[in-house]
């Protein structure tokens, strides 16, 4: 490996690294302080992200994240497209949980158009949400096991999320990049064999994530390594403004899902899992029981979901259905402005924001009338939730870093947007 | 509804003389005042118990592409206790494209007014660490602007040497 030099750092980096009174340079390491830079290729980091660890022997005394390097600019993409044609691109924001983006993204839209949504539809939403926060948890969990040394659980919870990504497909014939919600419904109707899956997948996964738990909750090296690390008070994780699993982590009890319910939530019986101790551990627990509760929720839904529509009926707003497109001629006109000329909220701003598996995803969108977005700003919780990273490292040997940034669990494709 | 009437009579109890604009539309009120009172009114936002905005969500900006006061920064708070998420909004102009940071009140803010800088180039007043987002550190132009052009500009991003 190639030696750290100073053109690879930026000095500002460097300011912000070790404060104005420090004398160390990257290129001469001093008897005890050290700069060690980790990622953005690093099989540990979940991604793309850069931290440079100021160390002393090896213990760190500062650490700065770098960001941006999957950043492609999705919020000025969608000030120049559609409300419609942005939807595929939320699938690239959390690629562990892409159906959560997209029901993000159209509960926004239609919040700013003021369009009505026929309640099987927002069940079957209500549903994709849960199943992929399921799955995004079972990846956070057996990532953040492996990052710790407990190999097996990575392959017995992608055994679990595997059958996830088999109803998706299913569903809506795709495996990551569903793009599954339209602007006023969802694309297709549930079918039965999906949601005979579903059940068949319920009905198992109690079993198997207690077969996961088994492997870890007593595995001495899994908890030394995860225990009193990473620790964030209550006080602190609310002032960082980290949601999510982090936040509840450290005892509080904030979820959208309660706080600003969407969707049916405030009819679902569910408990706000909270874990006071606030460090890795706490956060690993966090994710397992929220597994279970999103398991909860399901059973209800398939119990209470309605038969109906799965799309509104509002022409100049929602796609119409294709058989009436070429059967209609009224259709046909609609379909063609709403394509090209996008679907024009109202002059007006809003701020919609639903509970990911991540924490709180937000989209702040300002119409001027238009075909597209005049602004929109995506508040992402893996962004914010990186900046506790700083505070939660500082103290902690570098074996540490792995298991604290495997249990906050970002993603960069949404933390970089 | 309740509640936002007595935020709207705390506002004005506490701060005499400050004069604000209450707006509200779709169910999410938002307050535009001038930019030089920005961290008073969230220092009272969050320190009053009764109000208590502990949690900074966002914090952007919206290139209005108008000839005056060009920007305006958005904050969007929610009070944990209230249940309340409310918006605030102050314009910039660009002559003087700079606002007081509110990192002293929310550590949230430090990384957002971060972003907030990278994209439109906003200057954060009294900002600990105010160093670009995304971009490189040596990137001379602000992509969220309305003047930046969607393709980006030929030849403006460093590329490494090796």
């Amino acid at each position: 490996m190639d030696k750290l030099t100073k053109e690879d750092v930026h000095p500002k980096i460097i300011e912000a690294l070790l404060g104005a009174d420090s004398n160390i340079t990257v290129e001469d390491a001093l008897e005890n302080e050290m700069i060690l830079n980790m990622g953005p290729q690093h099989p540990a980091t979940h991604g793309v992200l850069r931290l440079l660890l100021r160390l002393d022997g090896e213990t760190i005394i500062a650490c700065v994240p770098e960001l941006g390097y999957l950043h492609r600019g999705y919020e000025k993409m969608a000030e120049n497209m559609t409300y419609y044609e942005f939807i595929p691109h939320t699938d690239r924001l959390d690629y562990l949980a892409p159906l959560s983006n997209n029901v993000a993204w159209v509960l926004a839209v239609e919040k700013l158009a003021g369009i009505e949504v026929p309640p099987r539809a927002q069940y079957i939403r209500m549903m994709i949400c849960e199943l992929s926060r399921i799955a995004s948890h079972l990846v956070a969990i057996g990532a953040l096991a492996m990052d710790v040394g407990a190999l097996t659980v990575l392959l017995w919870t992608f055994r679990e999320r595997e059958k996830i990504l088999d109803i998706w497909d299913i569903l809506c014939g795709a495996r990551f990049t569903t793009t599954y919600t339209r602007i006023g419904g969802v694309a297709n109707d549930i079918q039965p064999e999906a949601l005979a899956k579903v059940k068949w997948f319920l009905d198992q996964f109690d079993n198997n994530l207690s077969e996961c738990e088994q492997l870890l909750n007593r595995n001495k090296i899994f908890i030394d390594r995860l225990e009193d690390v990473g620790i964030v008070s209550a006080k602190d994780a609310v002032d960082l403004g980290l949601t999510g699993p982090t936040l509840r982590g450290s005892g509080v009890e904030y979820d959208l899902r309660r706080a600003a319910p969407y969707l049916f939530y405030n009819e679902m019986d569910f408990k706000v899992i909270t874990y006071p101790e606030g460090d890795c551990l706490a956060r690993y627990f966090v994710r397992v029981d929220e597994c279970r509760e999103s398991a909860k929720i399901v059973r209800q839904i398939l119990s209470k979901i309605p038969q109906g529509e799965v799309r509104a009926n509002s022409p100049k707003k929602v796609l119409p259905n294709k058989t009436e497109i070429y059967s209609k001629m009224e259709e046909l006109i609609h379909d063609f402005m709403i394509v090209n000329f996008g679907i024009n909220p109202p002059e007006g701003e809003i701020y919609s924001a639903i509970e990911n598996p991540k924490g709180e995803l937000g989209f702040y969108i300002v119409s001027k009338g238009e075909g597209h977005p005049w602004k929109c700003k995506i508040r992402s919780p893996s962004f914010v939730n990186c900046q506790g990273l700083p505070l939660m490292i500082k103290g902690h040997m570098v074996s540490d870093v792995v298991a604290i940034v495997g249990s906050i669990d970002p993603v960069m494709g949404e933390a970089d947007k | 509804m309740e509640f936002k009437e007595l935020l709207l009579q705390k506002i004005k109890d506490c701060l005499p003389g400050f004069e604000f604009t209450p707006a509200e539309y779709l169910g999410e009120l938002t307050l535009s005042f001038n930019k030089k009172n920005i961290v008073k009114v969230c220092q009272l936002l969050k320190a009053d118990p009764e109000l208590s905005f502990n949690l900074c969500e966002d914090i952007t900006a919206i290139d209005c592409a108008r000839r005056t006061d060009r920007y305006t920064v958005v904050y969007h708070i929610f009070s944990m206790n209230n249940k309340f998420r409310l918006r605030l909004k102050c314009n910039v102009d660009e002559g003087d494209c700079s606002i007081d940071s509110v990192s002293s009140v929310w550590k949230t803010a430090d990384w957002e007014e971060r972003e907030t800088y990278d994209m439109y180039g906003i200057h954060f007043n009294n900002h600990p660490d105010l160093r670009r987002m995304y971009m490189p550190e040596d990137f001379e132009y602000y992509p969220l602007r309305k003047d930046f052009p969607l393709m980006g500009i030929p030849g403006s991003f460093p590329l490494p040497k090796k």
